[in-house]
C-alpha cells in the first residue's frame, strides 16, 4: 500500500480493522480463555486448530461417506424397510458376525447391462474428450497468441457460459435439435433433407451435449499452459529453416502436454459419470453408468446395488483421478517455487 | 503464416458460435408469442408474465438462492483455511492425504458424491442433534463439501503468488499470527475469496444431481424444478427463466470485470508511486 492519501480507509480495510478489534475483545473474554485452555490441553493449538477445521469437515463429509458406501455395497438388499439394506455386523450371543455379501458385485458382473453401461460410458467419455481436444486446442492456441487487448475478452467469452446454468444450456440443445427445431428447419429450407432428421434422443445429441458442456474445461488449462510458452523457441526453429507446422509438432505440442493431460482429465472423469446430459439428450437406450446408478437408486430403490455401482465406478476412475491429482500437485508446487 | 492465422481465426469463430448459438436461440425463443418452437408467432413477453405467476418455481428459486448464499459463505471460510494450510504448512504428517481429499471433489462424478452424502445423512439420522428431515441443511452441507475444493484451489494459488516476506516482517515486528492473518494476509487474498464465493454460489445454484440425492421428498430446489419441467419437453417459460438468468450473470460479470480492472489499475498506480517515492533522494 502506498501512502498516496493517508486519510483514506477503504471499506475492506475498515472491515479488517473491525474484525481485529472483535478478535481482541473475544480473546479477552472468559469463555474464550476457558475454551482456548481446554483446546490447549488436548493438544490443539494455533496452527493445529487451523488444520483441524477443514480436516474434520473433509473426514466427516468426504471420507466417512465413502466408507459407508463401501459398507452398504456389501449389504443385503431389503425391499421393505427403511433404510432398505441389511446390517453388516451382527451380535449373535456376544459374538460379532460380519456378513460380507458379495452378491451385489456378482450381480453387476453377471448382468450384461451393467458391463455394457460401464464400457459405453468409458467410450462416450473418451470420444468426447478427443472431440473437445480437437476443438479446444486451436481455440486455446488462438487465444494465447491473440493480441493482449483481445485476450481478456476472449477468455471472458470462454468462461461466461460456465457461469450460466449448466442445466439450462443442455436444455437449449433440446430445442435446437428437436425434430421441429431450427436446425432441421434450416436443413429442410435448404433442400438438403426432405423430412426432419431424428437428432434429439440419440447418441449424436449426447455427444454434442457433453462436448458443449465440457469444452471450457478443456480450453482453460490448455490456455494457461500455452500462454506461458516462450515464443522465441518457435522463432528460432523457423529461422533455422523449420516449417511452421513441424515446429508446432516438435516444440509446442510436447511443451503443452501438461495442459492436454489436465484438460482431458477434467473432461473425461466427470463425463464418465454424467447423468443430466444422457437423460435429457440421449435416447432411452443410451447406457451411461451415471444414469444406471441414478435409476438403481431412485427407481428401483436398490441402495446396495447402487453403492456397488458407485464403488466400481470409483475403481474405474482411480487411475485418471490419480493422474489429475499428480498433475495438480506438480502445478501447485511449481507455482509456489516461483 | 497467413494460412495459419486464417485457421486459428476460423477455429475461434466456429468455437464461439458453438458455445453461444444455443444460448442465443434460447433468448430469441423466450420472446416467441407461440408455444410451438416451429412457428414464430410474433414478439411477446407473455412467458415472462407467466413465469412471475408460477409460485412453485419462485419458491424453489428463493430456496436455491438461500442455499447458495450459505454454501458460498461456508465454503469460503473452510476453503480459505484449507488453502492456507496447503500453501503455508509445508510439513505435517497427513499433508498428502489432506491435499488429495481437498481436490478430489473437483473431478468426482456428482452421482458418487450425492449418493455417498445421502447414505451418510441416513446413517446419522438416528443420532441426537441431527435433524431427521432432509432439506435445506443437508443440501447446504453437501454443497459446501463440493465447492470448498474450488475455493481452496483459488485461495491457494493466490497465496502461492503472494510475497511471504510481508507476513514474516509483521511476525518479526511482534504481531501475533492471528493479527498477521487479519491485517496482512486477508486483505491480499480478499479478491481470491470473493471470486471463490461467487464460484461457489454459482455452482450451488446450478447443481441438480447432488441436491436430488440429499434433498428430502418435500424439498425442491430450482434445478430440480427445472429438470422435472424440461424432462417433459420444451417450455417457453423455461426459456424466459434462462434469459433472465443469463442476463443477470452477464451484467454481473461485466460489472465485476470493470471493477477488477479499475482496482488493478489503482494498485499499479500505487506501486509506481511507491517506487518513485523509494527512489527519490531523501533530505
Amino acid at each position: 500500500m502506498a501512502p498516496t492519501n493517508p486519510g483514506y480507509v477503504s471499506l475492506g480495510e475498515r472491515l479488517v480493522l473491525w474484525m481485529d478489534q472483535l478478535w481482541t475483545n473475544v480473546q479477552g473474554s472468559g469463555p474464550y480463555r476457558w475454551s482456548a485452555g481446554m483446546l490447549r490441553r488436548v493438544g490443539l493449538r494455533g496452527h493445529r486448530l487451523v488444520i483441524a477445521v477443514p480436516w474434520l469437515w473433509l473426514v466427516l463429509f468426504f471420507l466417512i461417506p465413502f466408507i459407508i458406501v463401501l459398507k452398504i455395497s456389501f449389504a443385503e438388499t431389503r425391499w421393505l424397510g427403511t433404510p432398505p439394506y441389511g446390517p453388516l455386523f451382527d451380535w449373535v450371543e456376544t459374538q460379532l458376525h460380519i456378513r460380507l455379501n458379495l452378491a451385489n458385485y456378482l450381480f453387476l458382473i453377471r448382468d450384461a447391462l451393467y458391463v455394457k453401461a460401464f464400457l459405453s460410458s468409458i467410450k462416450v467419455a473418451a470420444v468426447s474428450t478427443v472431440i473437445c481436444l480437437l476443438i479446444g486446442y486451436p481455440m486455446a492456441y488462438a487465444i494465447a497468441r491473440a493480441d493482449l487487448r483481445w485476450r481478456n475478452l476472449l477468455l471472458l467469452l470462454v468462461i461466461l457460459p460456465f457461469w450460466t446454468s449448466f442445466l439450462l444450456r443442455v436444455y437449449a440443445w433440446m430445442g435446437l435439435l428437436g425434430s421441429n427445431g431450427p436446425i432441421n428447419q434450416l436443413l429442410m429450407a435448404l433442400g438438403l433433407i426432405d423430412e426432419p432428421l431424428r437428432m434429439l434422443n440419440t447418441d449424436f445429441a449426447m455427444y454434442i451435449g457433453i462436448v458443449y458442456s465440457y469444452l471450457p474445461f478443456m480450453i482453460l488449462p490448455l490456455y494457461s499452459n500455452l500462454e506461458k510458452h516462450d515464443i522465441t523457441l518457435l522463432e528460432a526453429a523457423v529461422d533455422l529453416g523449420c516449417k511452421p507446422f513441424k515446429a508446432f509438432l516438435s516444440i509446442t505440442l510436447p511443451l503443452s502436454k501438461p495442459g492436454i493431460i489436465a484438460g482431458s482429465m477434467l473432461v473425461f472423469i466427470p463425463a464418465v459419470g454424467e447423468f443430466v446430459i444422457p437423460r435429457l439428450l440421449g435416447g432411452t437406450d443410451s447406457l451411461m453408468i451415471g444414469r444406471v446408478l441414478w435409476d438403481e437408486f431412485f427407481l428401483n430403490r436398490n441402495w446396495p446395488v447402487a453403492s456397488a455401482v458407485a464403488i466400481v465406478l470409483l475403481i474405474v476412475l482411480v487411475i485418471p483421478i490419480g493422474i489429475f491429482q499428480h498433475y495438480q500437485m506438480k502445478e501447485a508446487e511449481g507455482e509456489e517455487r516461483q | 503464416m497467413k494460412n495459419r492465422s486464417l485457421f486459428l481465426l476460423s477455429a475461434l469463430v466456429f468455437g464461439f458460435a458453438f458455445l453461444y448459438i444455443p444460448i442465443l436461440s434460447m433468448i430469441v425463443y423466450s420472446f416467441n408469442e407461440s408455444r410451438l418452437v416451429t412457428v414464430w408467432g410474433g414478439f411477446s413477453v407473455k412467458w415472462y408474465g407467466e413465469l412471475l405467476q408460477n409460485r412453485q418455481l419462485l419458491q424453489s428459486a428463493w430456496l436455491s438462492f438461500r442455499i447458495a448464499a450459505v454454501t458460498a459463505t461456508g465454503a469460503v471460510i473452510i476453503g480459505t483455511l484449507a488453502g492456507f494450510v496447503l500453501a503455508r504448512f509445508k510439513q505435517f504428517r497427513t499433508r498428502t492425504m489432506f491435499a488429495g481429499m481437498v481436490t478430489a471433489p473437483l473431478v468426482m462424478p456428482e452421482v458418487i458424491t450425492g449418493l455417498s452424502l445421502l447414505l451418510l445423512f441416513v446413517a446419522l439420522a438416528p443420532l441426537p442433534f441431527v435433524p431427521d428431515t432432509r432439506g435445506f441443511s443437508t443440501i447446504t452441507i453437501a454443497h459446501i463439501t463440493l465447492t470448498l475444493s474450488y475455493v481452496t484451489v483459488i485461495v491457494r494459488s493466490r497465496l502461492a503468488s503472494m510475497d511471504e516476506s510481508l507476513e514474516e516482517a509483521a511476525m518479526d515486528l511482534g504481531a501475533r499470527p492471528v493479527t498477521v492473518f487479519l491485517k496482512i494476509t486477508l486483505p491480499i487474498i480478499a479478491p481470491a475469496m470473493i471470486s471463490g464465493w461467487l464460484l461457489a454460489f454459482t455452482l450451488s445454484l446450478d447443481d441438480l444431481v447432488i441436491a436430488s440425492f440429499t434433498a428430502g421428498p418435500s424439498t425442491n430446489t430450482l434445478p430440480m424444478m427445472i429438470f422435472s419441467t424440461v424432462r417433459r419437453g420444451i417450455t417457453p417459460q423455461i426459456n424466459a427463466l434462462a434469459t433472465i438468468m443469463v442476463g443477470i450473470v452477464t451484467v454481473f460479470v461485466i460489472v465485476a470485470g470493470i471493477l477488477m480492472a479499475r482496482q488493478e489499475r489503482r494498485r499499479q498506480l500505487d506501486m509506481r508511486l511507491a517506487e518513485a517515492a523509494a527512489a527519490a533522494p531523501r533530505g
